[in-house]
């Protein structure tokens, strides 16, 4: 029974049991969310946002909710993730919060703690921060997730707190035997002068078929500073859908960058709202898609007042027959006068079958405004590639080191040293592994 | 030692060398002058591997054996080295990683022990000392921002930390004010020596005041037209290429 039936019935089953769970507010919302999808439906090709990207594969299958699954060892998190020794780390399994940081190991004003602690401990702070960058009206997967909500991470910085080590979020997917769905959402609220870093990593057990559909919902307020870094590295069978929104105040600091390697087929939305004057936005990402991988990649940046600065960097790696989409979208506000927003997107396609679309969107209704945008698609540098194998470098070798050069610009806005250097070793990794799966087809 | 027999290469069709024969053996070093577009840079590429020629006819032999059919990595390998007149700009690789790299390759080719970062690091310092290079070059991307000069020099630096048996230059000089230019030919008068062959390829005699010759070529439209000795480099900077040609 797949398609939007299959959620219906899910949801009926477990109703009971998520009736409890959570004050009756929270439940009603669930409510509105399954009516939503329900009347949505999976989106079509001729639905503007997801005009390259079908969601059939997804709607095909019959997920259940998945069950509790079991944690990792500390060392296995470590060897799929990096060496988080100076991070505190929380453990999601299956879309549910599985350790906990303890309030003794965080700073005075740092609130971090499973979702579903933060809704029965403070429901209605949390009732104020949830759904609020979620349109149910037309985003379908979200209206989903709002559906199954029952549990994530909540994460709050009071005004002028400081974490002094970057939270390190892993969500692992424990799925064996039948398809399963994770619908997990996160809250992070950073109050006014607060810091924070949160890394997210997105890891499985095995290499099962499953979908993670994740919110993650982001408050900034003035003169914030959030950094903030997702690693996505799910099962090869994995379907990963995901919406980032952050609402961003006056004068605050956001930077967000998002690494995709994982997954079958992957959509991220990455929204950003700068709300407030003096805004430094920065939204990165790298996707490295092989095989029959698709990755779809949507950003949307919203200048609404005067004065603030976005910049925006994606870079592609595609091979074998992986088809990625890049969507970027920049609305300046009329009243957003002497905005400066630039946007990149640059792919490599390191086979003749990869494709890429790549999309720029700008709407700009200031008339001072500096926007900038470029896309450049790609094959290897034949000259650079001569001239590194004429110093002795082998082929292979050589193309290996091209490619590092053009995703280092990416590595090195990932200034948590551990992190790049497992992120470069993963990037060698894949790149050996794509190699063998070329020769292997060849 | 390199001998190149009638090479003939083109270019989308179009024929640039026209039956190239040259032999340099170990120890001398050979100046190739001639006009621009005579085919000269056409000539380094097709030694150093460069696939956008397509060699029509000919051999080039190093050491007795046949490189026609061989990569660019393997003509290294076997110690060609070519210094570009163009050098790439590689942004996001550093130069540190480039050269350990190279090095390596080329040592595990010749089946020696591939060298640590200390033991590298070594070796570069009194090169670089050499050519006046700062050590500040060594966490820079590969030509990246580099002036003229720094480039150049970064190409000897290259080649003397690769050890190759046939060093062809491309242009080295041009560019280069009288300074640069004496650091990078005292960086080649370095190099010089009783196992190594030399190809300068020039469009000034100037470069030949600090990189002697012993043997200078005049070369036209695709082809060795005359040689001679170092007093030849003279002529044709007195009389220019037509005068000798005709």
């Amino acid at each position: 029974m797949p398609g939007v039936a299959a959620y219906e019935k899910a949801f009926s089953d477990l109703e009971p049991g998520l009736r409890q769970a959570g004050p009756g507010w929270l439940h009603e919302l669930r409510r509105t969310g399954i009516d939503r999808f329900r009347a949505l439906g999976f989106p079509s090709l001729r639905d503007e946002e997801w005009r390259f990207t079908r969601t059939r594969p997804i709607a095909e299958v019959d997920f259940a909710p998945a069950g509790e699954g079991r944690t990792p060892a500390d060392a296995s998190i470590t060897a799929q993730t990096f060496d988080d020794s100076g991070c505190l780390r929380l453990v999601l399994v299956n879309g549910r919060c599985a350790t906990d940081i303890g309030a003794a190991k965080l700073p005075a004003g740092v609130r971090v703690m499973s979702l579903a602690n933060a809704m029965a401990e403070r429901p209605d702070r949390v009732r104020t921060l949830l759904n609020r960058g979620v349109r149910m009206e037309d985003q379908q997967f979200a209206a989903l997730n709002t559906a199954f909500l029952a549990d994530g991470v909540y994460i709050e910085l009071t005004d002028n707190a400081v974490l002094d080590r970057p939270i390190h979020i892993v969500h692992v997917a424990d799925v064996s035997g039948a398809p399963a769905m994770l619908h997990p959402r996160l809250v992070i609220h950073a109050g006014r002068s607060s810091e924070g870093k949160i890394i997210e990593s997105y890891i499985a057990t095995s290499e099962s078929q499953y979908f993670t559909n994740v919110v993650t919902e982001i408050v900034c307020e003035e003169n914030a500073s959030l950094y903030h870094r997702k690693i996505q590295t799910e099962s090869p069978k994995a379907f990963h859908v995901s919406l980032q929104h952050a609402t961003l105040a006056a004068n605050s600091r956001y930077a967000t960058l998002g690494v995709t390697m994982g997954g079958s087929l992957v959509r991220n939305d990455v929204h950003a709202i700068l709300d407030g004057e003096g805004i430094d936005a920065r939204i990165d990402g790298l996707y490295l898609a092989s095989g029959r991988q698709h990755v779809d990649n949507h950003t949307f940046i919203r200048h609404a007042k005067p004065h603030c600065h976005s910049f925006e960097l994606y870079k592609g790696i595609l091979d074998g027959h992986a088809r990625g989409v890049f969507n970027g979208r920049i609305n300046v506000d009329q009243d957003a006068q002497k905005t400066d927003a630039k946007q990149e997107n640059n792919c490599v396609l390191l086979s003749d079958d990869a494709r890429i679309n790549s999309n720029p969107q700008l709407e700009i209704f200031a008339d001072d405004v500096k926007c900038t945008h470029g896309a450049t698609i790609g094959k290897m540098d034949e000259e650079a590639m001569f001239y590194l194998r004429s110093r002795g470098i082998p082929a292979n070798e050589a193309r290996d080191i091209m490619v590092y050069a053009f995703a280092s610009e990416v590595f090195e806005r990932i200034d948590i040293e551990p992190l790049r250097v497992r992120l470069e070793a993963n990037l060698f990794e894949w790149l050996n592994r794509s190699r063998a799966a070329r020769a292997a087809s060849e | 030692m390199l001998e190149i027999k009638n090479l003939h290469a083109n270019i989308e069709g179009k024929e640039i060398l026209k039956g190239v024969n040259l032999t340099v053996k170990a120890g001398e070093v050979h100046a190739i002058m001639g006009p621009n577009g005579s085919g000269k840079s056409t000539l380094a590429q097709v030694l150093a591997g460069r696939d956008t020629y397509e060699v029509t006819q000919g051999e080039i032999i190093v050491d007795g054996e046949n490189i026609m059919e061989l990569a660019p990595e393997e003509r290294a390998a076997r110690g060609m080295f070519l210094a570009f007149q163009y050098p790439v700009e590689i942004p996001g690789v550093r130069n540190n990683y480039f050269l350990k790299t190279a090095l390596n390759a080329v040592r595990k080719s010749r089946g020696e022990k591939e060298l640590d970062a200390m033991e590298f690091l070594k070796i570069v310092k009194e090169r670089m000392k050499i050519l006046k290079i700062d050590e500040s070059f060594m966490n820079r991307s590969v030509n990246e921002g580099f002036s003229g000069g720094e480039k150049k020099r970064n190409e000897i630096l290259q080649m003397a930390i690769l050890d190759p048996k046939i060093c062809v230059m491309d242009e080295t000089d041009s560019g280069l004010d009288i300074d640069a230019l004496r650091i990078v030919a005292g960086g080649v008068n370095a190099l010089r020596g009783p196992n190594r062959s030399m190809v300068v390829i020039t469009h000034y005699q100037r470069l030949l005041n600090y990189i002697v010759p012993d043997v200078v070529h005049v070369f036209v439209d695709g082809k060795i037209i005359k040689t001679g000795d170092k007093s030849l480099a003279l002529e044709l900077e007195k009389e220019g290429y037509a005068e000798v040609n005709g």
